[in-house]
């Protein structure tokens, strides 16, 4: 599908704004959107957001044979995804010319630098070495993908931890996570790209182009730079020229903007990292609450409860004489067949009738319990739903009622039965204990 | 089943939600019997004897018996007669193509603009917006826009003029900017003088005085799709009082 294209409206409605030094989002000039690192549950995976572009980084390894001219070096290997979920303008399984120039932007930005030891990754010199896939996957575009692909990556790099390898004689073992405790990459420094968009032949400039800033600039510079002030690459593209001092000037200002990212994610990584050694909930996979289905759930009805024993005593007593069976099937008109030995037709009348017999058993069980416990109806409940709502919290009981996880919509009328089955049980199990 | 529809009017419904027609319903014998007629709107659909939903979104009703989906969607589906704001892409011969933002683009014919002739064509370039409205909108038929009335009068449409801002809301908010007695519409109103177009595909243009007013507004126009009634008055009121 095409993308949207932009009107001349917006166009010079966007010029007009920048010349007035005035941002869609009511930036300034230098300002980053708000950038957002969450990691998932497993080791190497991270989601960043930078205002609404999404960017999920996902590192796995694998062992394999190294390059024949780097027999002690391990392979790191990038790889960018434009999914059409991004942007109904990106194609599925094609290379484009953004994917290409983003990946190989990446690629000078993270290999080229060497900010990771390669040869750490190397477990026997020309035989087995590990390999580093990073996969950056674009969620939602909102313009400067190379920034927020670049946090995306690196981050999810410091968060990934390797399997332990042992060596002995000519034997490899890979130890499991359970085994031996994952190793953390070693990585030197944090090369991160900041990306400067340059309006009216580099007259503006402004700082994280959003999509449509991005759409009406004349060219773009993006400097990879790590904490040190080191600049891992540097690359124009649109042609325009710049100045020498435009250059510096950039680059003093990606110096700040590195040194503050470069914080945020080892903020990120320690929060994740305290989180794991609480044995708490971390990462945005723990996050998602529990499923449950609400699409059938129904509205309470209030029941009244107080004279039920009374009631039900009342329709017993009451009640007639059941209708003695008609041993002999009876054939109204010829010609007519017939199930079942009665004239009446039970088919669908069954649920009214339920319903009747549940009354009666409710009825009976309380009159009993009442003798017994003195428990009240009401209080009974509220004893429930106590017992309900703490199902969550792990218990060591004898009885096996607590462990069955029942996924059925809340209907009020047929849910007491179940628990009070099971609350005789427990009460019985209590007294037995 | 009009009395349960009627019942849950307001409530949040989800696709598969479904209402099924109960026939034990009383029938009085002294009071002419009339038929219900329940006139289903978009999200609703039916299917032998039950009524699904299928949009998620808050089940709306209108005397006497009309009920619709109220929701929160961004994607165009194109209807006859509704009003969009069109971006020109293509200038072809005697017809334009205009993206809408839906999933194919209109024709708009040259002829259908206020007073032109085969001699006098407007003067629309790539790019432009226009505002018209759609007198083909059919499925199995290309889309087609025109900007003039079944009188010939334009009634506000055409091409706009220089300046302004275009941006994106969802579909929901747009229906409550249109409804009669709107009152995001009326706060707006009270804040800065400003010129507004609201097109029925999301589409919002806006022009003010000045580049910062026009970006205020804008800005708010966008907040007000995820707020109450009670926080968005109280944005406004923060704003007029000149926090931004």
């Amino acid at each position: 599908m095409k993308d949207t294209p932009l009107s001349n409206c917006e166009r010079d409605f966007l010029l007009k704004a920048i010349q007035e030094k005035k941002r869609l989002d009511g930036r300034q000039t230098y300002d980053y959107r708000k950038i957002k690192i969450t990691f998932g549950t497993d080791y190497g995976s991270c989601f960043v957001d930078l205002g609404k572009t999404r960017v999920m980084g996902q590192v796995s390894c694998e062992l394999v044979a190294p390059k024949e001219n780097r027999p002690n070096e391990g392979i790191m290997f990038f790889n960018i995804e434009l999914s059409p979920m991004a942007s109904p303008a990106f194609e599925q399984g094609r290379q484009s010319e953004l994917s290409v120039k983003l990946n190989r932007q990446l690629e000078r930005c993270l290999r080229n630098s060497k900010c990771i030891d390669t040869e750490s990754l190397c477990v026997v010199s020309g035989e087995k070495v590990w390999k580093i896939r990073v996969d950056v996957h674009l969620l939602n575009h909102d313009g400067n993908l190379m920034d927020a692909a670049s946090i995306a990556a690196i981050s999810a790099l410091c968060h990934f931890r390797r399997p332990d390898v042992s060596i002995q004689g000519d034997e490899v073992t890979v130890y499991s996570q359970e085994e031996r405790d994952p190793i953390p990459l070693s990585i030197y420094h944090m090369p991160i790209s900041v990306s400067f968009s340059f309006f009216q032949q580099g007259t503006y400039l402004l700082v994280d182009p959003c999509e449509r800033e991005e759409r009406v600039m004349d060219g773009l510079l993006m400097i990879a730079m790590n904490k040190h002030r080191e600049i891992c690459s540097i690359q124009s593209s649109g042609g325009i020229m710049l100045l020498k001092d435009q250059v510096m000037r950039c680059s003093k200002i990606a110096s700040v903007k590195v040194s503050e990212i470069t914080e945020l994610i080892g903020k990120a990584l320690e929060n994740d990292k305290k989180a794991r050694k609480a044995g708490g909930r971390c990462g945005f996979a723990e996050s998602i609450p529990l499923e449950r289905i609400t699409a059938l759930k129904m509205d309470e009805t209030p029941m009244e409860m107080m004279d039920v024993t009374e009631r039900a005593n009342d329709i017993v007593q009451k009640a007639e004489v059941p209708p003695q069976m008609v041993q002999s099937p009876v054939v109204p008109v010829p010609g007519v067949g017939q199930v079942g030995q009665g004239l009446q037709n039970t088919w669908g009348l069954e649920e009214e009738e339920d319903e009747e017999e549940e009354d009666e058993n409710e009825g009976s069980d309380n009159s009993a319990e009442e003798q017994e416990g003195r428990v009240s109806p009401m209080e009974e409940e509220k004893y429930e739903k106590e017992e309900r709502d703490g199902g969550d919290v792990v218990e060591i009981s004898d009885s096996e009622e607590e462990e069955v996880v029942i996924l059925h919509p809340e209907k009020p009328d047929k849910a007491p039965k179940n628990t009070e089955s099971s609350l005789h049980q427990k009460a019985s199990n209590k007294k037995r204990q | 089943m009009l009395s349960t529809l009627k019942r849950r009017v307001g409530e949040v419904l989800l696709p598969g939600d479904e209402f099924s027609y109960d026939g034990d319903d009383t029938i009085s014998l002294t009071e002419p019997v009339r038929p219900e007629k329940v006139l289903c709107g978009p999200g609703l659909r039916r299917s032998g004897d039950r009524l699904l939903v299928c949009k998620s979104g808050v089940l709306r009703h209108k005397q006497p018996n009309v009920f619709w989906m109220d929701c929160q969607q961004k994607r165009y589906v194109h209807a006859k007669g509704e009003t969009v704001i069109g971006i020109v892409t293509v200038k072809s011969g005697d017809v334009f193509k205009v993206d809408f933002g839906g999933s194919e683009q209109a024709s708009l014919s040259y002829l259908a603009f206020e007073g032109a002739t085969k001699r006098n064509r407007p003067n629309v370039q790539v790019g432009d917006l226009v505002f018209a409205q759609f007198i083909v909108a059919n499925k199995d038929m290309e889309p087609e826009l025109a900007c003039i009335g079944s009188s010939g009068r334009a009634n506000g449409m055409g091409v706009f003029g220089g300046g302004g801002l275009l941006f994106r809301v969802s579909l929901g908010l747009v229906r409550r900017l249109l409804s009669p007695h709107s009152e995001v519409r009326s706060d707006l109103e009270q804040l800065f003088p400003c010129e507004l177009v609201i097109g029925m595909n999301g589409r919002l243009w806006v022009r003010s005085s000045s580049v910062h007013q026009t970006l205020v507004i804008a800005n708010l126009l966008q907040s007000c799709e995820s707020m109450t009634p009670l926080q968005r008055r109280e944005l406004f009121t923060r704003v007029q009082q000149g926090a931004l």
